[in-house]
């Protein structure tokens, strides 16, 4: 199958060797998405993909010689999919939300043009949860995306569609974001690689804010060199993003490459004693224990850490984002943006306007927005946002101490794999401590990946979650590298 | 009836004195706006037209889910000059705050300032008091802080318009401490806040365009008491008469209510320039909670001591200084050069008249002219100097010309009446309008002898001892010869006359 192929790399020798082109495999992508009834797609943008797909294609005879440029254009034909909390100039982007059902934005986020222009086609818009608030992309507007494999469960959230999408075969890869740790778990329960880059690695310009001092783009693909190239791609500073930060970007795709199973050789380990708590899955212990193993028999050293304020991170996340989120969301009045229903516009007064208009919004993104203009309201500040600022500091901290004996962190992604649709949709408390493994490195702004390492007895994947120092992206893709070579991911 | 306000028994002899703190809105003439590349300024001679609205706008003025702020370095360097030029201590690190609010004209929903962590504290600035400005009084500034401005709403024909051309455009807000105790030295505080900051070139000063707007906090005490009172905020008064105007109505309305045994209430005010009130806008007990909280789109904005210090080095002069200067210069009293160079177009403009022929002689007349009838003119029809149709050499001519007795003073502010409605040249307007003054004795005498035949009730009383009709002979002989004579000579022909 034309679409099953697991690398870019593979990609472009079948586009070198003639034996596939950008606008074939464009195509191909195209019927596999409207066979398929995942609901991973919000909004399709067949007309432009194909349009940039024949051009690249016309280009790679004409211009490139039939062979593809792969250093000037490392994405060249490369279709990926977009999470539709991303803009993109005159493509409908509505984070999921009744409330930008109609939105066209007039511009296109940093991250989308830095892969256009690598090559990169854009398939269209990706399911997601409502602002990307949720971890089992229950909480969609558009209705559920479901699991890749089993029909019954959820793909994770936030950026489930992206999670399906690559897993099914939808798009090589696909952009997601990253807030508590929406990238790396439906990463691991769709059974690919996910991976959120250090906070201010990837501009934020164009990524509808859930949580400002969170949120990150990340990309989410069949193997750790693929997300290392898009990583590669959309990294560096940007104007337009105040917050991110002028570091070098390495070139992380030959890392990928290059790195050897032997490299686990003197690779310091760490395993924070916080993180293997009761409540995990016994399966999922077992198979991060056992990848453990080894690491440890191919020559890691492995070392156990420390991070004593993990118990707080997702009670001061929630409060952070929350607070974070409800000003964020601010703007969703109805005046600019935000549908107008027709019963707002029999509102008699502004504010009887605004109530009407808001009520659009779906009950999780109510929750945190009653929550958030709670934790910010005077006289709630202080024991509220700055205390969780404080905490948030402290946890930093943790992982600074812990990083001096270690290169990695390494956990289960999430305490379970993949649950069933509605199993915790009625407990949003329980659905928050899903996040309780990436929460964490969020908090403290690191880079991090999940990497699926195995399976449990229904066949539902496992993912194993590393975390390397701030900007430290080289040491968390060749560790990540490790782990998939000795999973027996791709070769 | 006793009444008890602020632990003090009070009546109608209670002496009260009135608290004023003002808060300052200075739009900042950068070219783009604080945290976005759209233009923020109308250039000059730009006016706003219809098709205009909502021109100035990018993503991120709208507020389109996605943008971010990038902070204007242009925006930040004015605000630190306004910091320097007020004797703020400028902060190395201060903070971006979300100011959260809803309303149709604030896309965002928020709006971003400065709360905590403010660019500039700790300032003051000196103010002129007296008919001659001769008593000084130093006014504290709490802080300068940065921040975007809201769009505008327009409410007509049963809708409400928004034009967000305004949102986004750098402001910085001004906040003294209530040191003011009368609408005078509010007034003296505002006008020379206007003039540093106009001097700084950091604001173009159009007040009719809300350039340069002020918000009063107006609380009254009994003399003596310590304590404040209850205060209410007059909000957006943009002409500093109507500043003081508001203030003493709320002063004066506050004493009323206390005296009358109610009880104030802290809220806040507008003020209605046409029935000179104020009225309630809103009680304090229904003020917004603005959930302040920093904002983490923005990183805190760090400078390094050498970059304010190279800003410093690189101030023009400002008012107080140039006022000194003047006064050394020029010879200029320091009312005249006071009220000179609170106006920075003037100032420019009174030494570029002066400079002509090297006319320091002069002036003291330039002065007068541009103080007197030019600045009434300028004043009434709120227009810039530079926008009118004077030019420095009609000041340096007028002045010679007055100087030379070729016209009387009276004349000359003719002249400059025609100057402002049509411009052109002063010798030409002098001679067309035949204002050549009458210095010949012999074209006098018979138009005096006349007036002295004509009236001789007054001829009577002068010489019963009342000197003060010689002034009615003057005037008389003025009005005869159109206002040509030489007034000194006539004066002293008069006299001749009358004892002869």
């Amino acid at each position: 199958m034309k679409n099953s192929m697991n690398t870019i790399q593979e990609i472009h020798n079948a586009f070198d060797a003639g034996t596939l082109t950008p606008l074939e495999l464009t195509r191909t992508y195209f019927e596999t998405i409207k066979s398929s009834n995942h609901n991973a797609w919000i909004t399709l943008c067949e007309e432009r993909a194909l349009k940039q797909a024949e051009e690249l294609t016309t280009d790679l005879k004409d211009k490139h010689g039939g062979k593809v440029p792969r250093e000037a254009l490392p994405l060249f034909g490369i279709p990926l999919g977009i999470k539709d909390v991303l803009t993109m100039d005159g493509v409908r982007t509505t984070c999921a939300s009744k409330m930008l059902d109609n939105y066209i934005p007039p511009y296109t986020a940093t991250a989308v043009i830095k892969l256009e222009h690598a090559g990169a086609i854009s398939l269209g818009k990706l399911n997601m949860d409502e602002f990307a608030m949720g971890s089992s992309n229950e909480n969609s507007a558009y209705g559920s995306v479901l699991h890749p494999t089993h029909a019954d469960r959820v793909p994770g959230g936030s950026s489930g569609g992206s999670g399906t999408a690559v897993a099914a075969h939808h798009c090589v890869a696909a952009l997601g974001t990253d807030t508590g740790g929406s990238i790396r778990l439906p990463a691991s329960f769709c059974g690919i690689v996910g991976m959120k880059p250090t906070y201010g690695r990837i501009s934020r310009y164009g990524q509808i804010a859930f949580a400002s001092s969170l949120d990150q783009i990340g990309p989410m693909a069949k193997s750790v060199q693929d997300a290392a190239l898009l990583c590669q791609v959309m990294a560096g500073i940007d104007a337009k993003d105040s917050t991110t930060a002028d570091v070098e970007v390495g070139d992380w795709f030959q890392t990928a490459i290059k790195t050897k199973i032997d490299d686990a050789k003197g690779l310091r380990v760490g395993v924070p004693k916080e993180y293997f708590i009761d409540g995990i899955d016994d399966e999922v212990k077992n198979a991060i224990e056992s990848m453990i193993q080894k690491l440890k028999s191919e020559g890691a050293e492995i070392v156990p850490v420390t991070l004593p304020h993990t118990e707080f991170a997702v009670s001061t996340y929630y409060v952070i984002a929350v607070s974070e989120a409800s000003s964020n969301l601010s703007r969703y009045d109805g005046v600019r943006f935000g549908v107008r229903p027709s019963e707002a516009m029999k509102a008699v007064t502004l504010v009887d306007f605004y109530k009407k208009v808001r009520s659009n919004f779906g009950a999780e993104v109510k929750r945190r927005i009653i929550l958030g203009t709670f934790a910010l309201s005077s006289g709630f500040y202080d024991a509220y946002y700055r205390k969780a600022a404080q905490v948030r500091r402290l946890m930093r901290t943790d992982f600074e101490n812990a990083f001096q004996q270690v290169d990695v962190i390494v956990s289960p992604v999430s305490p379970s794999t993949a649950f069933k649709l509605g199993e915790k949709s009625k407990d949003p408390l329980k659905m928050y401590l899903t996040d309780i493994f990436t929460i964490p490195a969020s908090m403290a702004g690191l880079p991090a990946m999940s990497v699926p390492v195995a399976t449990d007895h229904q066949g539902l994947s496992i993912g194993m979650h590393l975390i390397a120092p701030r900007f430290k992206e080289e040491i968390l893709i060749k560790a990540g590298r490790v782990v998939e070579l000795l999973a027996g991911g791709v070769k | 009836m006793s009444v008890q306000y602020l632990g003090q028994t009070v009546d109608h002899n209670t002496e009260f004195e009135t608290v004023i703190g003002l808060e300052v809105h200075v739009q900042l003439a950068t070219d783009s706006k604080i945290f976005s590349s759209a233009k923020s300024r109308l250039t000059l001679g730009e006016s706003v037209s219809e098709e205009s609205v909502n021109a100035n706008t990018t993503e991120v003025c709208a507020g389109h889910p996605g943008t971010l702020p990038a902070l204007n370095e242009k925006a930040v360097d004015y605000a630190i000059r306004a910091g320097l030029a007020t004797n703020c201590k400028i902060n190395l690190k201060s903070v971006f705050s979300r100011k959260h609010y809803f309303y149709a004209d604030l896309p965002k929903g928020y709006q971003i300032s400065q709360f905590d962590l403010p660019l500039c504290e700790h300032g003051f600035l000196d103010i002129e008091l007296g008919e001659q400005g001769e008593v000084t009084k130093k006014i504290g500034i709490t802080r300068i802080h940065m921040e975007e401005d809201a769009g505008k709403s327009v409410h007509e024909h049963g809708f409400s318009l928004v034009n967000l051309n305004r949102a986004g455009t750098p402001l910085v807000e001004v906040v003294s401490e209530p040191d003011m105790r009368s609408p005078e030295e509010a007034g003296a505080y505002l006008r020379k806040l206007y003039a540093i900051v106009t001097c700084l070139g950091i604001c173009d000063g159009n007040l009719q365009e809300g350039n340069f707007r002020c918000d009063a906090n107006v609380s009254v005490r009994p003399k003596g008491v310590t304590k404040f009172g209850t205060r209410a905020e007059i909000k957006n008064v943009n002409s500093f008469r109507f500043v003081e105007k508001a203030i003493e109505y709320e002063a004066e309305r506050q004493r009323q209510v206390i005296l009358s045994g109610d009880h104030l209430v802290q809220e806040t005010r507008l003020y209605d320039s046409q029935k000179n009130q104020t009225y309630t806008m809103r009680a304090k007990e229904e003020a917004e909670d603005y959930r302040y909280f920093p904002d983490p789109d923005l990183l805190p904005l760090v400078l390094e001591s050498s970059q304010v210090e190279s800003i410093r080095a690189s101030l023009p002069e400002l008012p107080d200084q140039m006022r000194d200067r003047f006064m050394k210069e020029y010879a200029l009293t320091r009312y005249d050069a006071g009220l000179i160079t609170s106006n920075q177009s003037i100032a420019r403009f009174f030494e570029e008249s002066v400079s002509i022929a090297d006319g320091r002689s002069l002036a003291k007349t330039v002065a007068n002219l541009l103080i007197g009838e030019a600045g009434r003119l300028l004043n009434e029809a709120a227009v810039s100097i530079v926008e009118s149709k004077f030019r420095p050499e009609h000041f340096s001519d007028l002045a010679r010309l007055i100087l030379d007795k070729t016209i009387s003073v009276t004349a000359a502010k003719q002249v400059v009446i025609i100057l402002w409605q049509e411009g052109g040249e002063v010798s030409l307007i002098v001679d067309r309008e035949g204002l050549r003054q009458v210095n010949d004795l012999s074209a006098l005498e018979p138009i005096i002898q006349k007036i002295i035949d004509d009236n001789p009730k007054q001829v009577e009383e002068f010489r019963a001892g009342k000197d003060k009709v010689i002034g009615f002979f003057v005037g008389q002989a003025m009005k005869a010869t159109q206002g040509k004579a030489n007034p000194a000579m006539l004066q002293e022909l008069v006299i001749q006359k009358l004892k002869g």
